[in-house]
């Protein structure tokens, strides 16, 4: 299902919305109305999935690691924390535009350090630049507000008609709107020529130069795009929490988000998503059940994933609902064998 | 000015300390491409082994250090059978998802059993303060790590270019198809590099206690040191590791020393540079795979 | 697909949970909620396990009942993470309607629960963070810890009269090290000593080698350090290693570096360090020894400054609790909380009605051996100390 190697028919087919996305984005706008107590969280899952989609947007379409990516979610975070304090920008969504743009900027000049080098060296200049950033957040402190976080960061209400409240639910249809329409564009990039030559750059980078692509300035355009996207996630999280400091940049943000991409499984988009809900909702059980030692059944969860295997995991998820599915097809088409193993 | 022989000799102590807690990640990325993150784990058993025999059970310093080799090299070789084995053969993606799993639990675990609290172990006299050599302070605990450090980085050298082992080990690097395609049972190669690697690092753990710290966040804390040394050494030698540690530990400690201003961004900006300019680290060949 | 399953059982877990709470919706009015958030989980984890200890340890001394209300303490760990405190105190507000929020480790934690208190009208019970500028971001704040300025301004002070003229600092490079130093720095001046050497150390350090041989090259009469818990033991470690000890060179700082539950660790060389601080588990009062006798059998270990502080804490809310009679509403409860005083285990507290800030004395102590265990003696009190970070305005 996820081969690369199914070109022409294969990419359009894929390329068109499938009834599965459609019940993903009913279920997330039904989320408004189901949790109505649980819309910070819901809210985190939202810029989480972003940001998890900025990451597949390198990795799983380009082959780009990275272990820095907190980089741009932090200066989108800053960004977007400076133009409230400051009253440069009011706006929040003008204000997300400007912030993701920040750390677009950012994007296009480390994307040159980045895209050469092996994995490994990938991982580390990636890791180092935003421990880097993280360093100066510290040393500047008259502008970031150094350790104690920037203070006083009050967000207008979004497009001058909603406020954020106490409850989170501007924030949570907030995050979600923006981040359906950035994975809508997403979307269409990557079934795009440009999408697809990447993909090529990622299976044998050689063999793409060889029929033309421009390896480099694709991979710097792809590089700077999330940035972008990692931008907004992290203005985002600013807006929607008043919140920006230093651990915007650590080494933990991008490890989690790293874990929550792989747990989701790159390079289809909703990897990153589907990552996010699982990663919150395990870490939210497992913390409320047991504050001090949450990290061990997570990390438990992490091993058994590995040793299960994925694909295996998936398909014993759905196992449950291919069988009802199956047993409603049958049921109405009085179709023969409904009996047949469903695994 | 006698400030910069004793912070040369302090850099070196520092970077020989690195050296010996990544060298066994080093060796296990370059033989077995696997991403170890839980490498500093090993580093934190082998530290708490010395820390409770020497604390609790009286046990001498000395005696502690092989002990807590062994112990971490026997949890290594254990694990190596039981889970690494089968994921040799995965993506790197997975691996780095089950090395941090395996992570956060050490790290929880050890917490349930040792507390949260910071460990010291208690050195004997003759280990502790300095004395004066020509006007040059030498710390007494950082020459015996020089010491041990060096002489163990002398035998790993002699082991891997004069035994049958070390010419074993090198061809599955090189090629472990052909490897084994000599009668090289590269498996027994891998476990055997791996314990050692594992107890390598809790020896690691164990001498760095007193200079970087012992807690349960260990692996966590210093997961990215060693992958720094790792990455600049490059992952295909020995020597790309050592010098690679020498060079990031009196970097560091001079860099803090004359600009501690800009302290925390030597090391960093350091590797950054290195990696752009030879991305592939400093001794690092071309990567066959 | 994968997602339809997990809403579903997410579902399930939510309708239970509605139930759950209605049930207990009954039962409200009797009980009082206590949101305690506390960093249980990476560097700062310590801090949060002994908090989550005293606090115990106060509820199994006094009971879990006061003034008819059942007091209920729910426990999060925000991991030092100031957005994870931030959504942790939402939704304790929000969802489990508690009547306190309480705990909060660092500064930027305390900092960022600050305008939910103001907006919910709900007490928030700083016992930890430091910073002077906490309890002036909201009017429902109240703290039972310490700043930072109280002790460094001391210290300052008592250097520069006890025969001090050169120091050579060596703080940590953040928002706390920086309030340490300066008002040290203030005090220590403005008393005619002298400032030879100023470093500052980055947040993550694993090897403090070349600042010690800054300092140690600068000859002064004495260091003065702050560092974040948990590398004091290290500095002190590598102070002895360098020879520092021997070359008559004294260690000054704030107390937090002397921490009683990790100093028996740090072995001897911190024997004649000097530190300014509010608690010491050796403060020769009845009141302490208990406490201490009370820690030591429930824990096997040694209480720090930070147990107190949640010990404190819960004696707060307790005490207000019975002033108001159980009501438990923000006001009433600020209001009997401010200017409230007793005798803590670290000596006579109050809380100041006006800044709602810790008031307490600051003992001057000295690190001798006892018994054979190291403790922080104390030679000189300085009395109701309060932020000098807040008066000074």
């Amino acid at each position: 299902m996820r081969a690369d190697h199914g070109v022409g028919e294969a990419v359009l087919r894929r390329a068109r919305w499938g009834h599965g996305e459609t019940a993903f984005w009913l279920i997330a706008v039904a989320a408004i109305f189901v949790f109505p107590d649980r819309y910070l969280i819901l809210t985190e899952m939202a810029w989480l999935g972003l940001f998890a989609l900025s990451l597949d947007l390198i990795l799983g379409y380009a082959g780009i690691v990275s272990l820095g990516h907190a980089a741009f979610f932090g200066v989108g975070a800053y960004a977007a924390g400076l133009l409230a304090v400051h009253g440069i920008v009011k706006e929040p969504v003008l204000a997300l535009v400007v912030a993701g743009l920040a750390a677009m900027v950012l994007g296009f000049a480390t994307s040159f350090l980045v895209i050469r080098g092996s994995e490994l060296s990938q991982l580390m200049v990636t890791l180092g630049i935003a421990l880097l950033l993280r360093e100066l957040a510290n040393k500047f402190s008259d502008i970031t507000g150094g350790f104690d976080g920037l203070q006083g960061i009050v967000i207008d209400p979004v497009l001058g008609l909603f406020a954020f409240d106490l409850f989170g639910k501007v924030g949570f249809i907030y995050c979600l709107a923006v981040l359906a329409v950035l994975f809508l564009l997403a979307r269409l990039i990557v079934y795009s020529p440009f999408g697809l030559s990447l993909r090529a750059i990622r299976n044998n980078p050689l063999r793409a130069a060889a029929i033309g692509i421009p390896v480099n300035r694709r991979l710097i355009a792809i590089y700077t795009l999330s940035a972008f996207y990692a931008g907004i996630a992290g203005a985002l999280f600013t807006q929607t929490t008043a919140l920006a400091s230093l651990d915007v940049f650590s080494f933990e943000r991008s490890a989690d988000l790293l874990l929550v991409l792989v747990i989701g499984g790159a390079g289809y988009l909703y990897g990153g998503l589907i990552g996010a809900v699982v990663f919150r909702v395990l870490q939210d059980m497992f913390s409320s059940w047991t504050p001090q030692f949450w990290q061990f059944w997570i990390g438990l969860v992490l091993v058994l994933i590995v040793l299960i295997g994925r694909e295996r995991m998936y398909r014993g998820v759905q196992w449950l609902p291919r069988l009802v599915l199956r047993r409603i097809a049958a049921a109405r088409g009085h179709a023969a064998a409904p009996d047949r193993s469903a695994s | 000015m006698t400030a910069l022989p004793t912070i040369l000799f302090d850099g070196i102590a520092y970077g020989m300390l690195l050296f010996v807690l990544s060298c066994g990640l080093a060796v296990t990325l370059g033989l077995m491409n696997f991403v170890n993150l839980a490498h500093g784990a090993f580093a934190m058993i082998g530290g708490y082994v010395c820390a409770v025999l020497v604390n609790r059970s009286g046990v001498p310093f000395f005696v502690a250090l092989p002990i807590a080799f062994v112990v971490s090299a026997a949890v290594g070789i254990v694990m190596e059978q039981t889970l690494y084995k089968r994921l040799y053969h995965r993506n790197p993606l997975d691996q780095v998802l089950f090395t941090i799993g395996l992570v956060f639990m050490a790290v929880t675990a050890v917490d349930y059993v040792m507390g949260s609290s910071q460990v010291f172990i208690h050195l004997p006299e003759m280990l502790q303060g300095q004395f004066q050599v020509f006007g040059i302070g030498v710390g007494r605990y950082r020459l015996m790590i020089i010491v041990i450090c060096g002489l163990l980085t002398l035998g790993i050298q002699m082991t891997l270019a004069n035994t049958r082992f070390g010419s074993r080990l090198r061809a599955a690097v090189d090629n472990p198809r052909a490897a084994s395609g000599l009668g090289i049972n590269v498996p027994q190669v891998f476990a055997l590099t791996f314990a050692f690697g594992s107890g390598l690092a809790g020896l690691g753990g164990a001498l760095g206690a007193e200079i970087l710290g012992l807690d349960p966040y260990f692996p966590l804390k210093f997961m990215i040191y060693f992958l720094i040394v790792v990455t600049v050494g490059g992952s295909q030698t020995i020597t790309g590791p050592f010098l690679a540690s020498l060079l990031l530990g009196i970097a560091d400690v001079a860099g803090k020393y004359y600009v501690p201003k800009l302290g925390a961004f030597v090391i960093y900006t350091l590797m950054i540079v290195i990696l752009i300019w030879r991305p592939n680290g400093l001794f690092g060949r071309v990567a066959q795979r | 697909m994968f997602i339809r399953q997990k809403t579903l059982v997410q579902g399930a877990v939510a309708g239970l949970l509605l139930l759950g709470a209605t049930a207990l919706a009954a039962r409200a009015e009797e009980t009082v909620k206590i949101g305690l958030i506390v960093p249980m989980t990476g560097g700062q984890a310590s801090t949060g396990k002994q908090l989550e200890n005293a606090v115990k340890l106060y509820m199994k001394e006094h009971g879990d009942t006061v003034a008819g209300k059942k007091i209920e303490v729910i426990l999060k760990d925000d991991a030092a993470v100031p957005d994870n405190t931030k959504r942790l105190a939402q939704e304790l507000i929000v969802n489990d309607k508690v009547n306190i929020i309480a705990g909060f480790g660092v500064t930027p934690a305390a900092l960022a629960a600050a305008p939910l208190a103001t907006q919910a009208k709900i007490p928030e019970v700083v016992m930890v963070a430091g910073t002077s500028i906490i309890t002036e971001r909201s009017p429902y704040i109240v703290r039972v810890s310490f700043t930072l300025p109280q002790s460094a301004a001391i210290m300052g002070d008592w250097a520069a009269k006890n025969g001090i003229k050169r120091v050579a600092t060596l703080t940590s490079d953040y928002a706390p090290g920086h309030d340490a130093l300066k008002f040290f720095k203030e005090h220590f001046t403005a008393g005619g000593g002298q400032i030879v050497e100023e470093v500052k150390t980055p947040l993550a350090n694993p090897d403090f080698a070349p600042f010690l041989q800054r300092m140690k090259d600068a000859k002064p009469d004495a260091i003065f350090i702050f560092v974040p818990a948990g590398q004091g033991g290290n500095l002190m470690k590598q102070y002895a290693e360098r020879g520092l000890d021997k070359t008559g060179i004294k260690v000054i700082g704030t107390g937090d570096v002397m921490d009683d539950d990790l100093m028996n660790g740090m072995g001897d060389a911190i024997l004649g360090a000097v530190t300014a601080h509010n608690y010491s588990a050796a403060h020769p009062s009845e009141k302490n020894k208990a406490f201490v006798a009370a820690y030591e059998k429930a824990y096997n270990q040694r209480p720090g400054y930070v147990a107190v502080f949640g010990y404190d804490g819960m004696h707060l809310i307790y005490e207000a609790l019975k002033k108001t009679g159980g009501k438990a509403d923000g006001d009433s409860l600020i209001a009997a909380m401010k200017g409230m005083a007793w005798e803590s285990p670290r000596g006579p507290i109050s809380i100041d009605p006006e800044t709602r800030d810790i008031v307490q004395n600051i003992y001057m102590r000295k690190v001798e051996k006892k018994d054979g265990q190291l403790w922080n003696i104390e030679f000189e009190t300085f009395k109701d100390v309060k932020d000098p970070g807040k008066t000074k305005k």
